[in-house]
């Protein structure tokens, strides 16, 4: 009784509770995105988009192709080619110190076995990695360490002159999917239903050699792990296909808490989720996973759910916040909560308290309808019941974006130089606040006047 | 369009195609009587005054050698533009009025014929018989079967209106000259084919003639020479001269584009339409890509093979050949670039004379506001001229010509001559007409030897009386020269008209006397002041270093003005010449020895800057030189002062002495327009830059003003729909029928903004489902409506996109689009106006959208409006300061701010864009609720 999958009920409440808007009209009123300029480049599905310093960035997909974007002009600044098979993962690769002048490089990890290291200054290409024995997936750069990792079939260690330090014996065919770094030179690497913790042994000689020994297989999934992220450093999240998200203790890696999603063995027997069984599965996978100190947000199907690590429960959720499979998500620092989708579109998202005297109190740590439902009148009316007096929140939508004509793939947020966004239909968005581009205009307007000279009166 | 639209649209001769917008009729009583000529024409500027050729038409003439003066063609081709117009006649006059003789032949102290690059002229003449009134330019060109080597012709164009001759002079000389610089350099490079063909034939003959000598020399034993051998002999020296000639000919006549190049007026012809050409007769890739040397050397060089035939000694009769016809005389390259250019004319000056001037104006205050021309002008119309593109730290002449030029254009009445004695001279003398005035040595007159300035000045004083006595044949005006060029003129130009007659007259006089100046132009523009150092650095150099240069410009080609006591003596010298210059002509080599003696030096130009003579004054002739004796002296009686009188640049004076002001001119050459207008004609000779805008035709401006005309009556929501055209939002017409939707299209795209200069955001029609990138890139988008299912994609994309898009449906009558409560589009579509034509409607919407851009222009520029006046304040203060600029200095209401700040938006993008960038299509919108429109 009580808990629910990701998939949301089919309870009358449920689905009416919804109800903050998941559509928004024309009038967006929040929303300063009033100006687009479109980049082409691509030639097929871009699904990368990498910040690499506060105006540029970079974007890569199924071409191979890696372009540099200007991400205040919308000028493209390189165009890398060197893959011969679409790309598979991307990183920037910072400097361990900032103050030296800065070499902005990324690393690009290809279908075709190899991954490359840019220059993102000079656009040329640095080295190229041919050693690999399967696609790598995944990238991490340990900043602290100043190496990075690859994930394919087995998880390799290189430092920056690209010299392969130590790689893990063969994990699977299916390969790591995702890593994300842990305290004390710990790594976690999801390797199909498994996370597999590893500890570096760095050496702090050159005589020494690294090594990478595996500490502790996790097998509380019972599907593949779709997504990884740290929230800070004492925890991270993972989220798999079945909606089954795992707080973990990031040092003595047990679980903290758990939201098993649908398929829910306890559950099974239940009758609507035999009906669900026939429904997508993506439905209640989890996609993608964003965190801020506070809370997860949690991309589940078509849904966007907000976890509170605290309670340990879901606070607010929008279970159709799109047409279709949420692709992306991330939490801007303003309480906005952006997110894109296969439906071709982003939406911003605030989440927002509100004081509600007469709310009825959740079921700790479970997805209860009860708490999605809480932001609509009505679901509040029947649940008057409860006397508990607490904060809730909502999800509401203040803004979305369409330009794509195809599943939106990733997006970026550049702060003031507005967002970036790509999709399959091979373009690139540059969403900008029309009010600050006007005004920004309007300086270089009279920058230009006076360089000219025209600013004194000539008749 | 900046301008009263409402009357120029009237005075603007328009097709009959025009479909009167179907209105019920007034009833009879209530109907104002219609104008009584209006069989004429519905308007009341249509001319009536017993003209016989209801247009404005071009007409080319040629004096024949052998039939004197014929009609050639008449641009338009037709015969119902000029009527009863008698073509024949008008040629006569039209040919009689000329000019400066070009003169070939052999001048002193060289020992072969000599090419003279003439200078065109230019007149004006009127016919009141006709009801006629022509500006005409004479030019000659180049045939090796000619007398001379050169057959003049003429283009006139033949008004009506006489004021319009006068004040489009300056126009009408530039767009001639370009023809004319056009045909005649056709003619050059058909001209050194002729020669170099000739040459081979001459070539071919020597070696014919070389063989049969050898042949006889060996037969020859007897040691003496046959009678029949030194004929032989003779014969091949004979060739021998003639190559040497036809080469020294062929080397002059391919050294004129040098030689003109040093001149800064000239400007060798180039074809404007390159691409269009690819495939003509040469390749104009290699003809405009160096410039360093001319073009035209590239044409003389791709020639077909050639036979050479064997050239018989004694040449056939004159007057049996066959001579060429202008096109036979011209490269057909050029020749057809020529008539197109004549069409262009012929296009440019249709119409009333009020329409062209407000044109003039308007182009003239649009070139002041390049900043905003871009947003709704045709950019084309424009002619950018790259003197404008400035520098702005610059502040140079250019700019200071740039500001003179644009001020002169104001179409301030130039012409001052008083019509009525213009007339009455003209009805009142009859015409003469002889054949020999048109041989060119004879005209050809040179200056007085340097004499003091002010008593020449006096002299010519004395002798005004005489000429003006004088029976003028042709009446003859020319107009004034704008001082533009003269920069240092400036403060003269502002002279009051008032100012001493004779101090002005000093002036022009001594600038004449330095000059070498061939025109006679009744000035009669006040501001004319000529300051010698000015005059000698605006005038072009000379075409010829050589010293027989100086013929050629050099003397005062003064009209032939006759006074009834020397017609006979002018006449029987004339008669002599023409007969001498025949023979010359067809029979190279037996020469007459007068055509050997060097002609007297008369025309050395006196041109140095302070007015002093460089060249010592040659006497006025040789002894030996009796034909010439009485020309001189015919001269120096009338013909100088009349040229001298023409200079006259105060028209006050002119018309206070009512003689004086018969005062005619022949003159007109090339080389005092170019002097004069050098400014204008500089930059008027420099092809537009092509402009990817589609040219909005005279006709298509036309039918979008009645379109949208239809457009503002047939649908209440006009309004909203012409609001998100002007605010930037994409207009999406969508419907099944291509015609329809086009023509709406067409009506609504007078309203939007261009986004560069390079592109008109307009796209007709689109059967394909819309993307995001369309709306960046059109503002205006004809869309078919399917009913297949690749329809509901369609349509689908549009729902999914109508944020960005406003929807007129066409087959509902439905439009889906913002709201607009504001004041400025009621104004400029107002559905009660009675407006009927389309393309008044066109410059009303013009004239409007103008006012409206230099609102934006306004707004954009505005320094205190985007940037704190000091640097504690806030943002919100500036904000609230440009709303309270837009609502109260700009007047605007509700959603005219938008449709300000988006054109202000466009300006500063066009600003900001770097030349070589394409603009980055920003596409702009607003989270703004849309609402559904119904009839």
């Amino acid at each position: 009784l009580g808990a629910q999958g990701w998939g949301g009920s089919a309870r009358p409440q449920g689905l009416t509770g919804e109800g903050d808007r998941t559509t928004i009209g024309e009038e967006q009123i929040q929303n300063p995105y009033t100006e687009l300029l479109v980049l082409r480049g691509h030639q097929d599905i871009v699904r990368f988009l990498v910040q690499i310093d506060e105006y540029r960035f970079a974007s890569a997909g199924d071409d191979g192709i890696i372009f540099l974007w200007n991400a205040q002009t919308g000028e493209k600044l390189f165009e890398l080619h060197g893959h011969t098979h679409k790309i598979t993962a991307v990183t920037t690769f910072p400097s361990p110190n900032a103050c030296e002048d800065e070499k902005h490089l990324i690393l690009t990890a290809s279908a075709d076995r190899t991954v490359i290291v840019w220059d993102c200054n000079s656009g040329r290409q640095i080295q190229k990695v041919t050693s690999f024995h399967s696609t790598v997936k995944c990238l991490t750069v340990l900043q602290r360490l100043d190496v990075w990792l690859s994930g394919g079939s087995d998880l390799c260690v290189w430092n920056r002159k690209l010299d392969l330090l130590c790689k893990t014996s063969h994990l699977t065919e299916a390969g790591v999917s995702a890593l994300v770094e842990l305290p004390k030179t710990c790594i976690a690497a999801a390797v199909g239903k498994e996370l597999i913790i590893f500890r570096l042994i760095a050496s702090t000689s050159e005589l020494e050699s690294w090594g990478v020994i595996e500490v502790k297989r996790l097998v509380d999934h019972q599907d593949n792990i779709l997504s990884l992220i740290n929230v800070n450093d004492l925890t991270f999240v993972t989220g798999s296909h079945v909606g089954e998200l795992i707080v973990w203790d990031a040092l003595d890696w047990t679980k903290q808490a758990s939201e098993c999603g649908f398929w829910d063995s306890s559950l099974h027997t239940d009758l609507q989720q035999e009906i669900k069984l026939t429904q997508n599965q993506k439905e209640i996978s989890i996609q993608c996973l964003a965190s801020d100190e506070e809370c997860v947000f949690v991309a589940v199907g078509k849904g966007i759910y907000v976890y509170n690590l605290q309670m340990k429960r879901v606070i607010a959720c929008q279970r159709t916040a799109h047409d279709s499979s949420v692709l992306h998500i991330a939490k801007l620092p303003n309480r906005q909560l952006l997110s894109c989708s296969e439906d071709g579109s982003l939406r911003i998202w605030e989440l927002r308290e509100k004081q509600q005297l007469s709310a009825d109190p959740v079921p700790t740590g479970f997805f209860n309808m009860w708490g999605f439902g809480r932001a609509n009148k009505q679901a509040n009316q029947t649940a008057k019941k409860t006397q508990e007096s607490m904060t809730l929140y909502s999800l509401e939508l203040i803004g979305d974006l369409i330009g794509h004509s195809s599943a939106v793939q990733m997006f970026l947020f550049f702060g003031e130089l507005g967002l970036v966004t790509c999709s399959a239909d091979h373009l690139i968005i540059l969403w900008k606040d029309g009010e600050r581009e006007s005004q920004l205009r309007s300086l270089t307007l009279f920058q230009k006047l006076e360089q000219n000279g025209d600013l004194q009166l000539r008749f | 369009m900046i301008s009263a639209p409402d009357v120029v649209a009237f005075t603007k001769e328009e097709e009959l195609e025009e479909e009167a917008y179907d209105e019920p009729p007034l009833p009879e009583e209530y109907s104002v009587p219609l104008y009584p000529f209006a069989t004429y024409g519905a308007n009341p500027w249509s001319k009536l005054s017993g003209s016989k050729f209801p247009r404005d038409f071009i007409l080319i003439s040629e004096f024949s050698e052998q039939v004197g003066p014929q009609p050639l063609l008449t641009i338009p081709d037709d015969a119902k533009v000029f009527g009863t117009f008698d073509l024949n006649y008008f040629s006569l006059r039209i040919m009689s009025v000329d000019y400066q003789a070009s003169f070939v032949g052999h001048p002193p102290g060289c020992a072969y014929p000599k090419l003279n690059f003439v200078e065109d002229s230019k007149v004006v003449l009127g016919d009141s018989k006709e009801g006629a009134f022509a500006y005409v330019h004479h030019l000659t060109l180049y045939d090796l079967e000619a007398r001379g080597f050169v057959r003049p012709f003429c283009m006139a164009y033949i008004s009506t209106d006489e004021h319009k001759i006068m004040q489009q002079f300056q126009e009408l000389s530039a767009e001639f000259s370009k023809a004319s610089e056009c045909l005649k350099t056709g003619n050059r490079k058909a001209f050194a084919n002729e020669l170099e063909k000739k040459l081979k034939d001459l070539d071919y003959t020597r070696t014919v003639l070389h063989n049969e000598t050898e042949i006889q020399k060996k037969a020859n034993d007897k040691g003496y020479y046959t009678t029949q051998a030194i004929e032989k002999a003779n014969e091949l020296a004979s060739v021998e001269k003639l190559i040497i000639e036809h080469q020294d000919l062929l080397k002059q006549i391919r050294s004129y584009p040098y030689r003109k190049l040093k001149d800064s007026d000239f400007h060798p012809y180039e074809p404007e339409c390159a691409p269009d050409q690819a495939n003509a007769s040469f390749d104009l890739d290699s003809t405009t890509s160096h410039h360093d040397e001319p073009g035209e050397m590239h044409l003389y060089e791709r020639l077909p093979p050639y036979t050479p035939k064997l050239i018989k000694a004694k040449s056939a009769k004159c007057f049996d050949k066959k001579l060429k016809t202008l096109e036979e005389l011209c490269d057909i390259y050029f020749f057809t670039q020529t008539l197109d250019q004549l069409n262009q004319i012929e296009r440019t000056f249709r119409g009333d004379v009020c329409y062209l001037l407000t044109n003039q104006i308007n182009r003239a205050l649009l070139k002041q506001q390049t900043i905003v021309n871009f947003l709704f002008e045709d950019v084309s119309v424009l002619d950018e001229k790259p003197a404008e593109k400035h520098p702005a730290g610059c502040q140079g002449c250019p700019q200071d010509t740039l500001n003179t030029k644009s001020l002169e254009e104001f179409p301030i009445p130039k012409v001052l001559i008083s019509l009525g004695s213009y007339k009455s001279s003209v009805e009142s003398v009859p015409i003469k007409m002889d054949p020999e005035m048109e041989d060119p040595q004879e005209l050809k007159v040179s200056d007085p030897p340097a004499e003091d300035h002010q008593e020449n000045l006096e002299y010519l004083d004395a002798d005004i009386k005489g000429s003006i006595s004088s029976g003028e044949s042709i009446e003859v005006l020319g107009t004034e020269k704008s001082a533009s060029v003269l920069t240092k003129s400036e403060s003269q130009a502002s002279l009051p008209i008032s100012s001493s007659p004779h101090m002005v007259r000093n002036k022009a006089v001594s600038g004449r006397t330095i000059s070498e100046d061939s025109i006679e132009v009744l000035s009669t523009c006040p501001s004319e002041s000529l300051i010698p150092e000015d005059f000698k650095a605006s005038y072009p150099s000379a075409i010829n270093e050589e010293t027989y240069a100086d013929e050629e410009e050099g003397g005062i080609h003064f009209s032939p003005s006759l006074t009834p006591d020397n017609i006979e003596e002018r006449e029987g010298r004339s008669e002599q010449e023409h007969l001498l210059q025949v023979d010359s002509a067809c029979c190279i080599g037996k020469e007459s020895p007068s055509f050997l003696e060097p002609l007297p030096d008369l025309g050395r130009k006196h041109c140095d800057d302070d007015g002093v003579v460089s060249i010592p004054p040659q006497p006025y002739r040789q002894a030996d030189q009796g034909l010439h004796v009485n020309f001189s002296d015919y001269l120096s009686h009338d013909g100088v002062p009349g040229g001298l009188l023409s200079y006259e640049p105060d028209p006050h004076y002119l018309l206070n002495s009512r003689d004086v002001s018969k005062i005619s001119l022949d003159e007109c050459s090339d080389s005092t327009s170019y002097m004069s207008s050098a400014a204008s004609t500089c930059s008027d000779r420099t092809p537009p830059p092509a402009h990817p805008i589609s040219h909005f035709s005279e006709r298509h401006k036309k039918k979008a003003g009645q379109n949208a005309l239809r457009f503002i009556r047939q649908y209440p929501f006009a309004h909203p729909a012409i609001y998100s055209l002007l605010s930037g939002r994409t207009l999406v017409v969508l419907g099944e029928d291509e015609a329809i939707v086009k023509k709406l299209v067409t009506a609504l795209s007078i309203f939007v903004p261009n986004c560069s200069a390079y592109t008109k955001p307009v796209k007709h029609w689109v059967t394909s489902p819309l993307h995001i990138m369309d709306f960046q890139k059109w503002k205006l988008i004809g869309l078919q409506r399917v009913g297949s299912p690749a329809g509901a994609s369609m349509l689908h994309s549009l729902t999914r996109y109508s944020r960005y898009v406003s929807i007129l449906d066409a087959d509902s009558k439905t439009l889906r689009c913002p709201l607009y409560k504001g004041t400025l589009v009621p104004r400029l579509a107002d559905h009660r106006t009675q407006i009927k034509r389309g393309s008044t409607y066109y410059m009303q919407v013009q004239s409007a959208l103008t006012q409206l851009c230099s609102k934006a222009f306004l707004y954009a520029f505005c320094h205190h409006l985007h940037l704190p006046i000091n640097e504690a304040e806030a943002e919100e203060s500036i904000a609230s300061r440009r709303m309270n600029f837009l609502k109260l200095q700009l007047g605007l209401a509700n959603e005219d701010i938008k449709i300000v700040q988006y054109l202000a938006e466009l300006l500063k993008l066009q600003y900001l864009q770097e030349p070589g960038r394409g603009a980055t299509p920003q596409l702009r919108f607003d989270y703004v609720p849309s609402f559904l429109y119904k009839i």
